[in-house]
């Protein structure tokens, strides 16, 4: 699999809340990602990391380090310090997607990425119908024949299992696993190649869950999106991930296949972490 | 350039030189950039903001003595808005009005454009009550600023698709936005969707005016102006068909619907007054 172009490279990516002095800009010593000098907040600290092609990788780590910050930089939800990336799928990966004009970054988002947050208020217009918060993305990808995006939303809808006869209707209404699935269709109305998932079983009851992962893992299969789980909850992980990767204080401290990772840890902190399980 | 009113001195046209100066320009830039809002210091004027400063500020600025102004709302040139802003534009620089679209050089409308074709040596002044279409889309000015930089008008797009899901037609009825010369999106302001064509290809010059909201925007002569629509849900205007104005017999006008509560009687008329007069043959100016 290794030997494969990696749909999507990450390079030496960097999330600083601050200015950074000569203390901690040296890469010298930090305390919990905060420089005891300047307190700039490393949130993201050289983090590099590869996709490959219908593979799902998991990110894991506690409260705070940096697994929710790397999607939301990757979906330029927030600016960065430093460090690349590359989509195999623009431009043939040769540009780095943090140097692009908004409109670019724009395009990328709306045509190549799919993105479901924890919270639904921030993927979804709670005020719009469903339908229309699936058609958004359509829309910025350029479509102006409603007929076509009423389809395309009726068939995703269907998809996730919200009934097609509440397409009208305000995700506003609907129960928060509803409204995760929704968000699920509108990320993937595109038929985007890299998909994006932050948290997105926390707080579901534990039946939903299990309907979500598996549907999120039914479209993996189906349509071979790649995709980035992020979860605290190993058992998500364990489920769902090919490959994981262990986050601590914004810098990837484990790497490698979610078995090996889940039952033979390295690192300390993936060990206190592994036995946490109940 | 002062004009002598019979109780006080005035400057002409109200507004100081320096402030006419100011509104010129920015009248000139969005004559540049037809359909991008350039921000101007709106002033203070006699009657309150929201109540057609903006319009008021562009017709006191580009007035000149030998021109003939005409002032209507909503058509017609007797409601009591037109009537004070003719009133406020004669009394500080002596200009001609008149009720006939014809005659008239500056045009200052609110919420109708008239149903006469206006000719190239005309100007059309707009009130606008909101410059901004992407307002419902983010409450942020420096966020609307970006998405129009970036020609990023889906927010809109879904808006009109609403309408499209839940009701099966689009349900914009007046300022239905449009797109000027494929580049920027933009309000007509609260114009009858009826109007809307009337600015595509016009042969006069459109100026609009947003005094709370401080911004100038222009559709100088033949634009390019598109109401945006969806390819299967083409843009449409108000059917009028089967309507009769019953003071002078036009059809396929834009009508006011008016209710006689002591007979009963439903019926509609023309909503441009001076167009309903001149083809009854009653028309005057001053």
């Amino acid at each position: 699999m290794n030997t494969a172009n990696p749909v999507l490279r990450v390079r030496d990516l960097i999330v600083r809340f601050g200015e950074g002095c000569n203390y901690c800009l040296q890469g010298a010593a930090l305390e919990k990602g905060r420089c005891p000098y300047c307190h700039s907040v490393w949130a993201l600290n050289k983090v590099s990391l590869d996709l490959y092609k219908g593979e799902i990788l998991g990110i894991v780590g506690e409260s705070g380090s940096g697994k929710s910050t790397l999607l939301r930089a990757l979906y330029f939800d927030r600016e960065i310090t430093g460090g690349e990336a590359y989509i195999s799928e623009y431009k043939d990966g040769e540009k780095n997607i943090f140097e692009i004009s908004n409109q670019q970054k724009r395009y990328i988002r709306n045509q190549k990425m799919g993105m479901v947050y924890q919270n639904p208020i921030m993927g979804l217009r709670m005020n719009f119908s469903s339908g229309g918060n699936v058609a958004e993305k359509l829309i910025a990808a350029g479509i102006r024949n409603a007929g076509s995006m009423t389809e395309r939303a009726k068939y995703l809808l269907n998809h996730v299992e919200v009934p097609i006869n509440r397409i009208k209707e305000e995700p506003k209404n609907f129960s928060g696993g509803m409204q995760q699935r929704v968000q699920i269709s509108k990320a993937l109305a595109n038929n985007p190649s890299i998909l994006l998932l932050d948290e997105v079983t926390t707080g579901l009851d534990l039946s939903v869950q299990a309907r979500v992962l598996d549907l999120i893992k039914r479209i993996q299969q189906e349509l071979g999106i790649s995709m980035i789980v992020v979860s605290h909850d190993l058992s998500v992980i364990r489920m769902m991930a090919d490959r994981t990767v262990v986050m601590l204080e914004g810098r990837i401290i484990e790497e490698g296949l979610t078995d090996q990772i889940l039952e033979d840890p390295i690192h300390e902190y993936t060990q206190i972490l592994v036995h946490s399980l109940l | 350039m002062d004009h002598q009113n019979n109780k006080q001195h005035y400057n002409f046209a109200f507004l100081d030189e320096g402030a006419k100066r100011e509104i010129r320009r920015s009248i000139l830039k969005a004559v540049a950039i037809p359909g991008y809002q350039v921000p101007f210091g709106s002033r203070e004027l006699p009657i309150g903001r929201g109540w057609g400063t903006g319009g008021l500020q562009i017709t006191l600025s580009i007035i000149g003595k030998k021109d003939i102004l005409k002032v209507i709302d909503q058509g017609s040139d007797d409601s009591v808005n037109a009537v004070s802003i003719r009133k406020l534009v004669t009394a500080t620089t002596g200009v001609q009005t008149t009720t006939d679209t014809g005659c008239a050089t500056i045009i200052q409308s609110r919420h109708r454009v008239p149903e006469n074709k206006m000719r190239n040596d005309q100007i059309m002044v707009l009130q606008v009550p909101n410059p901004e279409p992407l307002r419902s889309v983010s409450p942020k000015e420096v966020v609307s600023r970006t998405l129009h930089s970036e020609a990023e008008y889906s927010g809109i797009w879904l808006r009109l698709y609403e309408g499209i899901i839940k009701y099966g037609h689009t349900v914009s009825g007046a300022d239905h936005p449009v797109m000027v010369e494929d580049r920027y999106v933009m309000n007509p302001s609260p114009i009858p969707k009826f109007d809307n064509p009337k600015l595509h290809q016009s042969d006069c010059l459109y100026l609009f005016g947003a005094g709370r909201e401080k911004k100038i925007y222009a559709v100088p002569p033949y634009t390019e102006v598109v109401s945006l629509a969806y390819e299967d849900y083409p843009f449409a205007v108000e059917d009028m068909t089967g309507r009769v104005c019953k003071l002078c017999g036009a059809e396929n006008v834009y009508f006011d619907e008016i209710f006689d509560s002591s007979t009963g009687e439903h019926y509609f008329q023309c909503s441009d007054s001076g167009f309903c007069a001149r083809r009854r043959g009653k028309i005057g100016g001053n």
